[in-house]
């Protein structure tokens, strides 16, 4: 028998580790340690009820457990066999007790689609693949239906590209297979360039198959016989995989010419991305593949009418296609089973930034941002107060408290003022300045920005130097409104999805912040000690002992003071590395 | 290997495959054939997996031990790579997380010799479709 006690932050800083040495000597007690292990484990992701205590082999599942619960549970539980029903968990739907942690609702928060066979197979191995139902939907497509049944079904199913936009794929698969050329293409974005977001790389190191079922799918639907993945070179590793599962791949007939004894042909070719965020947008991304500046074009004519060598190209995520064997499989109806009304299916996000169970989540479309950072995601860091997320990255906006309860999908976040994106959601807390989060995003986009059109290329640069002035303590009110002004031209005249979507970090943060744009600029006062022109570090003359440690440890000699005397920091040389502050072992220096 | 020729072909070789995997899970010696998974992405082998699948490999083989070691992508468990999973027959697979050298021959000698699980399991929390 085990006890297996959570060990992650949220439970240990409710006295988790007390309950392990508590069980421990209670067992111990009753001479039972050789029999009954317990085992410290990771997050249960069930912080809100933490902490959690599970009984091994029966899958009970006791929350908010005190440490001196741990007697009941070994004399109850252990000797007689009984489970302590008051630690079990309360089912919030029928009231009843569940014993049994397979059966808690929590515990179907998570459900992986796209990423089904990323940690269960070697992607380096196409039977595993395969033993996983791997190409059955390709031979279906190909043996058993027409073009246009399995626009049909994707059509039906609802799914929408998980690249951000959210177009309908199914729409876009018509379009592409309407247009009539002696050549056409499927192209994979595997671009994927959101600061954050790394969920394209997962599939491709993790599931590489799913991608080329997907795509030869895709190309039997809209008569295309060439597919070429659009990947960044920074992922060598996904790069390799793909690799070795498209030569497996034309090993086993499935790529190639007449697969699977049909005349269907197609096989896939790889283009490198030298990482350009802009890239990510499709009409760049084939002009990238086609040796030309990876500059966005007007749209009309769409890449599925004029696309790779002006030929109907279809583009899309490498996400998306992760999803389409599924729905050939299982079918339109059980994949809009899932989801919202508008947004079918599921989403990945990648969790990262102040929160306690950074990685890559898999839920159904409709799930709040509550459940994400607080339930599978752990909570934040160190006990911190949550303060924003940024969802969508660089083209995306942060999103407060007051969102937490928004089921999220593609709509209700751009009416939050936000975007899907590609899936980056990266966690704020208290000690995040806003207005240097909107100068991080603005900074990248300013590096990104192709330079094509004027706006985004100069104007970014402006709303940079215009927060830059706030962070300095320099701002004025008459910067507040250039900000807001300046943001709606950049938006309305940009062409691409770079420029249109570049200064929602500026206007979400004013929506949603303005308070601390006020203390920057009337106050002169960061209120989360970030932005290092606006503070100081003052030693507290009363709690220094004069041991000299912060003079010595100053790399401009900014501090005097005798021995054994109170020290002293000139603000005018002092240029904020913080130094004294890590060196000092009374608490003696603070920030202003 | 053989082209697969049509869709009965495929769904031939995919049973075929299955009862494979299946065979290497009840081969002769049921109580000693254990299969580990290395979660082998990005994040894992910057964390120190490749070390880690490398040990085990070596190490199993030399205490005579009958498992398998494959490799495979991320599990999402981005905050305790590397992380592996074992599957002892006839027990449910169990994901370890913040697994070095060191931890990983606890886990040789603790859970996969006698059946006592260790510090570092880490619950997994999602359902994954059917196949």
């Amino acid at each position: 028998m085990h006890l297996l006690v959570c060990g992650g932050t949220g439970c240990r800083a409710s006295e988790s580790d007390a309950i392990l040495d508590n069980l421990k000597s209670v067992l111990e007690e009753n001479n039972l340690e050789n029999e009954v292990q317990v085992v410290k484990t990771g997050c249960f992701g069930f912080c809100e009820k933490g902490p959690i205590v599970k009984v091994m082999p029966d899958n009970t599942f006791y929350t908010q457990v005190k440490p001196e619960d741990a007697k009941e549970i070994v004399a109850e539980h252990i000797i007689k066999g009984r489970k302590v029903n008051r630690l079990l968990y309360l089912d919030p739907e029928n009231k009843e007790h569940v014993s049994d942690s397979k059966h808690m609702g929590f515990y179907k928060k998570q459900i992986r689609i796209a990423l089904r066979n990323c940690g269960f197979i070697n992607p380096e191995n196409i039977d595993e693949y395969i033993s996983r139902d791997g190409y059955e939907a390709l031979a279906k497509c190909i043996t058993d239906m027409t073009p246009e049944q399995v626009i049909d079904i994707i059509k039906r199913s609802g799914l929408r590209g998980r690249g951000g936009a959210g177009f309908p794929t199914g729409l876009k698969w018509e379009i592409a297979s309407k247009n009539k050329a002696d050549q056409k293409y499927v192209v994979c974005n595997a671009d994927e360039g959101d600061p954050g977001a790394f969920m394209d790389r997962s599939v491709l190191e993790g599931d590489p198959h799913s991608v080329i079922e997907a795509m030869a799918i895709c190309g039997f639907s809209m008569g295309a016989s060439k597919g070429l993945v659009y990947i960044r070179a920074e992922y060598p590793l996904a790069i390799e995989r793909l690799k070795i599962a498209i030569g497996q791949a034309r090993e086993y007939g499935l790529l190639g010419e007449g697969i699977l004894g049909t005349d269907f042909a197609f096989d896939i070719e790889l283009r490198y991305g030298a990482g350009a965020f802009v890239c990510g947008e499709e009409t760049a991304l084939i002009h990238s593949m086609e040796g030309l500046r990876g500059e966005p074009t007007v749209k009309p004519p769409f890449p599925a009418e004029k696309g790779y060598l002006g030929k109907p190209s279809n583009v899309n995520n490498v996400e998306t296609f992760a999803n389409i064997p599924v729905i050939i499989n299982k079918g339109a109806e059980w994949f809009s089973s899932i989801g919202t009304e508008k947004s079918k299916g599921t989403k990945v996000f990648a969790l990262a930034g102040k929160i306690n169970n950074v990685g890559l989540i898999e839920v159904p479309m409709g799930t709040t941002l509550r459940e994400i950072i607080f339930e599978i995601g752990g909570g934040i860091k160190d006990g911190k107060k949550f303060k924003a997320v940024q969802t969508g990255g660089p083209s995306g906006g942060c999103l407060t408290e007051k969102h937490l309860d928004t089921p999220i999908d593609y709509d209700n976040l751009i009416a939050s003022g936000s975007m899907m994106g590609s899936g980056g959601m990266i966690v704020m807390d208290e000690d995040d300045c806003m207005v240097s989060i909107a100068k991080y995003y603005l900074d990248f986009t300013v590096e990104e920005s192709c330079g094509k059109c004027t706006p985004c290329r100069v104007g970014n640069k402006r709303l940079y130097e215009t927060l830059d002035k706030i962070c300095q303590g320099n701002g004025t009110m008459e910067d507040i409104d250039k900000l807001r002004n300046l943001s709606n031209v950049i938006k309305d005249t940009s062409l691409c999805g770079l420029g249109q979507t570049s200064p929602n970090p500026v206007m979400s943060t004013l929506d949603n912040f303005y308070h601390e744009y006020m203390a920057h600029i009337k106050d002169h006062k960061c209120p989360a000690g970030q932005c290092k022109a606006l503070m100081q570090y003052v030693i507290n003359e009363e709690a220094c002992v004069g041991c000299t440690a912060c003079a010595r440890v100053c790399p401009v000699n900014a501090i005097s003071g005798e021995r054994k005397k109170p020290h002293f920091i000139d603000t005018t040389i002092c240029i904020k590395c913080g130094a004294c502050f890590e060196k000092c072992k009374f608490d003696a220096i603070f920030i202003n | 290997m053989v082209k697969v020729k049509s869709l009965a072909d495929l769904k031939k070789i995919k049973s075929e495959l299955q009862s494979k995997m299946d065979l290497r899970e009840k081969s002769e010696n049921p109580e000693k054939m254990v299969q580990i998974k290395v979660a082998m992405a990005t994040c894992g082998i910057a964390s120190g997996a490749k070390q880690v699948m490398d040990y085990m490999i070596e190490e199993l083989e030399k205490r005579g031990i009958d498992a398998i070691v494959t490799q495979t992508g991320c599990m999402g468990y981005c905050y305790a790579e590397p992380t592996l999973e074992v599957k002892v027959p006839g027990k449910d697979p169990i994901v370890f997380g913040y697994v070095n050298i060191k931890k990983a021959d606890e886990i040789i000698e603790k859970y996969i010799k006698v059946g006592e699980l260790v510090d570092g399991i880490i619950p997994v929390n999602y359902e994954t479709i059917e196949k």
